[in-house]
């Protein structure tokens, strides 16, 4: 009964911080229909999202986005040196990813992370969800990039999503 | 507004205006398209972040209480620049566009 009235309990609140911020007040009036907003589009939208999501270690999740944030800073300096070097000298390369994550939720956010960090972009996700393949903008080793992501990014999230 | 304030404001505004520009230049510089991508995904990321923060400090200075917008920009930015990236790489792996030639690595096991 519980899960067919509130399907994501964590969206909810979510969603309801983010119609406080947009509408920039917190009377009790865009409270209440923050909640009533967070409460609704979870119900529509539940044929997008069947999964439900789980966060099993909150404090992992903030300081997991502490790292990231501080690697996009990082990735920005990199990325503007290497644009300013000279182009013919970068070694770009295609890698393939072997994932050890299986929650959509989890294989998604690492995806975005990788997009958002130092040189690298996800490109492609095979059919069977096992590999994910990575542009690395300068990739001098490709197995340092391996290990990188595989330390900093994808066993803190399979901590977070799927610990058992 | 203190002097201190207008010189980090001016940090900011210059910061997010030099990565914005670094990251177009990528577009120009690099050689084919799948380095081009990471020119304006990235160094832009940084770029538009301290423009926001420079305009969440001077509108909270200005006495009509904190302004927060910038955190739900930076928020929507943070999660649709990625995907457009990811989707603009898969396109141009499907239509097999050319690469430089010092690229390594092949693309099958993702076919």
């Amino acid at each position: 009964m519980s899960r067919r009235l509130l399907p994501h309990p964590l969206l909810t609140p979510i969603l309801a911080v983010v119609w406080l911020l947009l509408s920039n007040s917190v009377a009790p009036g865009h409270i209440l229909l923050g909640l009533i907003l967070g409460w609704l589009i979870p119900l529509f939208t539940l044929r997008f999202w069947p999964e439900t999501v789980r966060v099993h270690k909150p404090w992992a999740l903030a300081r997991f986005l502490g790292v990231v944030l501080m690697d996009i800073v990082l990735a920005n300096m990199s990325v503007a040196r290497r644009i300013l070097g000279s182009p013919s000298r970068l070694q770009p390369a295609f890698i393939p990813f072997p994932l050890a994550l299986e929650s959509d939720l989890a294989i998604s956010f690492l995806a975005n992370t990788i997009c958002l960090t130092p040189g690298t972009v996800s490109a492609q996700l095979s059919p069977d969800r096992r590999t994910l393949i990575i542009h690395a903008l300068d990739a001098p080793d490709p197995d340092g990039v391996r290990q990188e992501i595989r330390d900093r990014y994808e066993s803190p999230l399979k901590e977070i999503f799927e610990a058992c | 507004m203190s002097s201190w304030m207008e010189l980090i404001l001016s940090f900011l505004i210059l910061t997010g205006a030099i990565f914005t520009f670094i990251g177009s230049l990528g577009l120009a510089r690099l050689r084919d398209f799948y380095t081009r991508l990471h020119g304006p995904t990235k160094a832009t990321t940084l770029g538009v972040g301290s423009l926001l923060v420079a305009s969440s400090i001077y509108f909270s200075n200005q006495g009509q209480g904190i302004s927060l917008h910038e955190i739900l920009i930076t928020l929507f930015l943070f999660i649709t620049a990625p995907v457009s990236a990811h989707l603009l790489a898969k396109a141009a792996l499907h239509q097999k566009l050319p690469r430089t030639k010092e690229t390594r690595g092949n693309t099958d096991e993702g076919a």
